[in-house]
Order: structure tokens, then sequence, then C-alpha cells
């Protein structure tokens, strides 16, 4: 929409009582270069995670021979995920159920401490956008230059521009990919094979794909996925209250905008003036195009940079810093009142309980990762037939046993059976020892399944179901696990 | 209607109008949102494509058949073909073991049994059950008595060759129908039963006279099943003496049998399977239990 259109329709608008058309056509953000505190704290960030993101899958961490030395490893091929000292089998996928808990209050915190300085700050969406309007400044300039480059006609060197701008956000967007898939197999291995063109074409798709995702999100569609795509910003405006820091306009010291003159004119004669030169600057450098002085938004992000950009004007015509600063809305409300604000309390019900559910979850997960028990043992009752009357009359159950062997050496369980007296246990395979024990080996960070036959007279039943147990001991640490079952004999009197 | 015309704006809506007006009403201009209408070019090259590469358009008795060549059940014979190569290895070493040798390897044991079990439900499981448990007339494979032998190579050579089978190498050996073919009388069927519930220490009827049934087991029976009732695994001559009943316990069912005869068959499964699944099936037969 142009910008007679848009004024057309504004005054169409005007008086009817309809505040925003129901479709807003995008206007495009030109963010603007700016430096200050926030701004260096998030090219530090930047630096942090990106580093972590692109680096992580070639960190090693030894595991001995039996297992990979990736130190962040998902192997979906063996259903096992590492993380360093961590290893994670399929049915303990409930330790990512607490890493989740965790994730969403640690979310949850931070909103309560200081609104969205997840969206603002460690956001991968703002991350990578930040990244692609680097290069989009390096290639094309400042906000200024791109605004009159896209006004103006084409030409060679603009074309030359933008070509290497796609470029290297492609390059960007395709390393982004590639680092995904390393995670899930052996990183330098793969790094080789995708170089010469010898990996499995799954890891090519993906990085296809993720090349794809990176270079629309971050080099088109930017503030939109937080506008309108993301959840995030609707919970988050639905948990926020009025004692958390966000990103404020101060009206009380802004108000009444005027030139920097007239209103150094106006406080000489004692009339209300504000601070707010109405420079824009702090519209200019929003990387999602939002004006801070219309107060909280959902567009907005709270990166900060509104606040370095104002500052700096602040210094510039030798007002104090913090016309725009971190400030809770209780403050806001309290100021506009003409009272004094409060002081800003971090502690309060609200963040004590988001804490105490972390240290909670983090404390369970902590325990039942540290009694992570080695070995497991399971048991699966045949189907059919359920029992088995042989030669002598005696009953036979079979029972097919999983062996776990958590540990990265090969392991030997002495396998035993207890709840019925005198039943003989007999282990398909497996030769008994000189003193009549069933010793099945495992190899390292493996299951083994054995066939199980548990035979008793006919005399020795007394019901029809009889609860038992299987019990499998370590032959070197004497540990043990323990798997439930029931044996089955026929119904009714004895032949 | 000139397309010059001054853009109008609705009011109530805030959109702009296409300028088309009846009764006072006029046509709100929304168009498809951009994206959304390059998605749908998009998908129309897209089916373009597909018509090319892929089978799409019927003719009278087929249809094309596409750049790719592509179709269904060639699909599926790649798959089984990249499967087979998949296992190729452990088929191989499976066909070239002999059966004691893969018992005693853990690993070509329990790639056997894993075949073994796939072919049994395939095959066998019809008559003898999902987990060989059996039915009347079918024996159970988990028990510890076995009609024609229950080492390796005995079942092997059931399975291979079947049991009263149309292969020349069948297993055969018949219980005769002694009622049917008048060679005993009733009441020397009904004595043969009880002595036979005898033989395995079950209840007889109060007329049964054991010194009779002896002797008429002795000049009818034992040839085939032993002068101790204990069977013949040769000929497929069960033991009669222990407690498992291929075709119940009960005098009647007994009576049945030696008038009318039992020969019950078995299939040769070496004219369907391939050698390599008939030994993986013997092995997993051999170790759901009973194996000697």
């Amino acid at each position: 929409m142009s910008v007679k259109q848009q004024q057309m329709r504004e005054a169409a608008l005007a008086g009817t009582g309809v505040a925003t058309p129901l479709y807003a056509s995008r206007q495009k953000v030109y963010p603007q270069s700016v430096d200050g505190p926030f701004r260096r704290l998030k090219w530090a960030l930047l630096v942090v995670t990106l580093g972590i993101y692109y680096f992580l899958p070639f960190v090693r961490w030894n595991r001995g021979p039996h297992a990979p030395s990736q130190a962040v490893l998902v192997d979906l091929e063996n259903s096992r995920f590492y993380f360093f000292f961590i290893e994670i089998w399929p049915q303990e996928v409930y330790y990512v159920t607490g890493l989740l808990i965790i994730a969403a209050m640690t979310l949850f915190l931070m909103n309560a401490v200081a609104g969205r300085v997840w969206c603002g700050y460690l956001c991968p969406q703002t991350i990578w956008t930040d990244l692609f309007l680097m290069i989009e400044r390096m290639t094309e300039g400042d906000r200024r230059k791109r605004m009159q480059l896209a006004a103006s006609p084409w030409t060679l060197r603009r074309l030359h521009n933008l070509a290497l701008k796609h470029f290297l956000w492609l390059m960007v967007a395709w390393w982004t990919g590639g680092a995904w898939v390393l995670y899930f197999t052996d990183a330098p291995t793969l790094f080789v094979d995708l170089a010469t063109f010898q990996a499995p074409a799954t890891a090519y798709i993906w990085i296809l794909i993720l090349t794809g995702t990176t270079y629309v999100f971050a080099g088109f569609m930017r503030e939109q996925v937080c506008t309108y795509m993301c959840p995030w910003p609707r919970i988050q405006a639905a948990l926020i209250d009025e004692h958390a820091l966000n990103v404020t306009y101060r009206y009380d010291r802004g108000e009444p905008r005027g030139s920097a003159k007239k209103n150094e004119a106006l406080r000489a004669t004692g009339a209300p003036a504000g601070d707010c030169v109405d420079c824009h600057q702090c519209f200019n450098v929003c990387p999602t195009g939002v004006d801070i002085r219309d107060g909280l938004q959902i567009d907005c992000i709270q990166c900060g940079l509104c606040i370095d950009a104002c500052d700096t004007v602040m210094d510039k015509i030798g007002r104090p810093r913090g016309l725009i600063g971190y400030d809770t809305d209780a403050n806001v409300q309290a100021r506009m009142r003409g009272e004094e604000p409060e002081k800003i309390r971090i502690v309060r019900p609200r963040t004590l309980l988001y804490a105490a559910v972390i240290a909670i979850v983090g404390a369970v997960m902590l325990f039942a990762l540290v009694t992570r028990s080695p070995l497991g043992l399971s048991a699966l009752h045949d189907r059919n037939p359920v029992f088995v009357t042989l030669a002598d009359g005696s009953i036979r159950n079979a029972y097919t046993l999983r062996l776990l062997n958590k540990e990265l050496h090969p392991r030997a369980f002495i396998v035993d059976v207890s709840g019925l007296l005198d039943a003989r246990l007999d282990v398909v395979g497996v030769e008994k020892d000189a003193s009549g024990r069933a010793i099945v080996e495992v190899g390292p960070d493996q299951t083994r399944e054995v066939r199980a036959l548990v035979t008793i007279t006919r005399d020795a039943l007394h019901d029809h179901s009889h609860d038992i147990r299987f019990v499998a001991t370590d032959t070197f640490s004497g540990r043990s696990a323990i798997a439930k079952d029931h044996f089955i004999g026929p119904h009714g009197s004895r032949q | 209607m000139t397309s010059a015309h001054k853009e109008h704006i609705d009011p109530h809506t805030g959109t702009s109008t296409t300028g088309h007006e009846w009764d006072g009403i006029r046509e709100l201009n929304t168009p498809l949102p951009k994206w959304w209408l390059y998605m749908f070019y998009a998908t129309i090259v897209w089916a373009l494509g597909y018509f090319v590469v892929y089978p799409s358009w019927p003719l009278i008795s087929s249809h094309t058949p596409g750049l790719l060549g592509w179709s269904s059940r060639g699909a599926v014979t790649q798959e089984l073909a990249a499967l087979q190569h998949k296992r190729a290895p452990m088929v191989s070493a499976l066909s070239q073991a002999s059966l004691p040798e893969i018992v005693k390897d853990d690993k070509l044991r329990g790639f056997a049994v894993a075949q073994g079990r796939a072919a049994f439900g395939d095959n066998c499981a019809p008559c003898h059950g999902a987990g060989g448990g059996g039915a009347v007339g079918y024996p159970n494979l988990n028990d510890d008595e076995w009609i024609w032998g229950g080492t390796l190579d005995d079942i092997h050579q059931t399975i291979a060759f079947g049991i009263r089978s149309t292969h020349e190498k069948t297993r055969v050996g018949m219980m005769p129908a002694f009622g049917q073919t008048g060679m005993l009388k009733a009441s020397e069927i009904n004595m043969l039963a009880d002595h036979v519930r005898a033989l395995a220490g079950l209840s007889t009827e109060k007329s049964y006279d054991r010194a009779a049934g002896e002797k008429l087991f002795g000049e009818q029976c034992a040839a085939c099943h032993g002068d101790a009732a204990k069977g013949n695994q040769e000929i497929g001559a069960p033991n009669l003496t222990d407690k498992i009943w291929l075709f119940g316990a009960d005098r009647a069912a007994i009576a049945e049998g030696i008038h009318r005869g039992r020969g019950s068959m078995m299939p040769a499964w070496n004219e369907r399977l391939d050698d390599t699944t008939i030994k993986a099936l013997t092995v997993y037969v051999h170790s759901l239990g009973g194996g000697k």
C-alpha cells in the first residue's frame, strides 16, 4: 500500500469508530544501527549463543571404546542421547519432560523479572535476524541508505550489492542448517562426508530445509515471525504483571514533546516542557518498527536498542539519560499520578514460586539421574500358549526376558526366579554353570532378549495364578534388577 | 465503470471496495494475500511437473508411466530387495552354518529365531497357533513330547518333507481304523480305550479288566506303540503313558481314535520355502522349549 493509499484509508476511517483495518499490510522496517551498552550486550550474546550452536558438535567427550565420543549427540540410529556425562535411553525420555518443564519455568521466571528478555536477547529468531541485519548494513548501508535504495531505480551497483547480500545470507543459512545435522551423527566424519558429497541424502535434505527456513525467517519475515507466528508474545502478555521490568518510555519526563530549543525556552519560563525532542531515533533503531512512546505493545520484543538510541540523544542535548529505560508498569502508573516510584522488587511471590518449581524439578531430575539404575530387566509372558503341560504332567510357562546393560562395558547377570518353591528355570541357549546358575552375558550399552522357561510339578501348583519375580544380579557389582510377573497353571481339579 | 474511479473505503470495515454497487451494497475489495496466491501458483507448477514425471493420465488400457517410471509395485519390490540386501550377510551365514552351529552362536541364533518367528506366523500359525500352542489334532510345539522326534535334525526333516505329505521323503506311519475295518469289535475298542487310560494313570470304567486289556494291547498295539506303550518316533507312534494327548484324554476320544484311526498330515515345506527359512523355522521351533 502506498503512503497515499494509507492516508486515504486513514481519512476514510476517521470518525467511523474503526481503529484499524482487518488486514494490515506490512510496513517494511529499516532498522538503523546503534551503539550502547544494550547493543554491546546483544552482540556478546550473539557471539556466545551462535558459538555454542556452531561449534558444540565438535566438542569431544571420552566414553571409552563402546560409545561415541561426541559430547552432545542425538544418536537416532541407536536410540541414544548423549550430553556430556549423561546418556539417555529411549525409555528414559521423561528426562526431556523435566527439561521442558525447567525451560518453560525459566521462561516464566525471566518474564516475571524483566518481561521479554528471551525475545529481545536470546531467541534464535532475534539472534539470526540481528546477524542478517548486520550483513544487510555491510552490503547496502544503514537505514537511510537502504530506504533511498529501495526507492531508487535499478543500477548495476544496487544489483551487485543485493546479490552480495543474498549470497552472504545464504551462506549463513547454509551453515546454520549444516550445523544442525552435525548434532545427529559424528560431526567431524559427517563434516568431511558433506564436503565430499558422501553424506546420506537425509543430511542434505535437512540442510536444505533449514537453510530455507533460516533464509526466509531471518531475511524476509523477521518481526512478522514474532508478531504473528510466535505463541510466546500472547502467552507472555497474559502472564506479565505490573511489577515486571519492561522497556518503557517515561511519559512524565518526555511530554510534552518539542524541539530541543523550544523546550529549553519553555523550561526557562517555568512552563511544562518534556525531554522528548521527537527525533524518532527510538523508532528508527527498532527492529520491529514500533514506537516505544505508545507504551507496552505486542510487537515490541524489548531488546533495549531504543534505550541506547535515546540515551545517545539525551547525552547530545545535555539532558539526563533514562527517558527510555527498564521500569515496571506500576512505576509508570505512579509517575503518571505524580507519585514517587516504588523500589523495584525482583523477589516477589511470583518469582519465588517459579524459582521454587525450577529448583524442585531440577532436584528431582538430578536425583533420578544420580540414582539411575545401570541395569534393567523386564519380563513378557507368552500369550500363546499361556502354559504348557509336559510329558510328566508338570507345568511350564515361557517368558521373554529383556536385560538392559546401561554401562559401557560387557556384563554378566545371574538370572533367577523366586516366588514358587521348587520352580526350575531354564534360559534357552544359555548353559548353566557348575552351581546350576543361568548366567546371561550382555554387551556394553546393549540389551539382550532371552527366552526363559519356568517349570514346576503339577502337585506344587496350588492356584491358577502365582505371583513370581525374576531377578537379574550383576556378577561383578552385585546390583540387581527385578521384574514381576505371573505363573499360570490350568484351572480346575488336578487330573 | 472506469478504471480510474476514486477509491472508495467502506466505512464499516475500513476496506476499499471494488466500485461495484448493487442496491447500495458495495463489494469489498479483499484480494488474496500475495504469499497465498504465489503458493497456489507454485502448486499448479508442481502439479504440471508431477504429471510429467509420475504416472498420471489414464489411458484406455493403462496409464502414462511418467518419466521416472515409478510404480507402487516397483517401489515395494525395490524395498524388499533393499531389505534382502541388508540381511544378505546374516542370511548367507545362516545358510552356510549347520544347525548345531547356529544354536551355539548367540548372534546367529537370535537372527534365526527372529526370521523363524516371522516365517512361523506366515506359514505355521494357522494350524499350530501363533506361539506354537497347538490345538486338537495339531501338536503343541512348546512341550517336551515329540511324535517324530525333537532334535534339530528331526524337526528340520519334519518341516522340510512333511508328514504323510505328497513328498517322496515324507514321514509316513498310520494309526489303522481298527473299528471301521472290522479288525476289532466295539467291546474290544472300549476295553483298549480303558487300558490306554490306565497306562497313563487315568481312571477307568468298572468293567475294565486289566489282564484282558494287556493281552489285547500286546496283540494289536504293541507292534507300533511298543510293549511298554512308550511309542516309536521312527514311525510316529506316540507315547501313550505321558500326560500329553493330541486328540484328548477322555475315553470317547481314545475310542474314536482306535475306531477310525488317526493320520493327520503336514505339508512338505521345502516345496514352498527356501532352505534358509526352513533352518530358521527349525531353530525357532527348537527354541520354544521342547527342543531335544
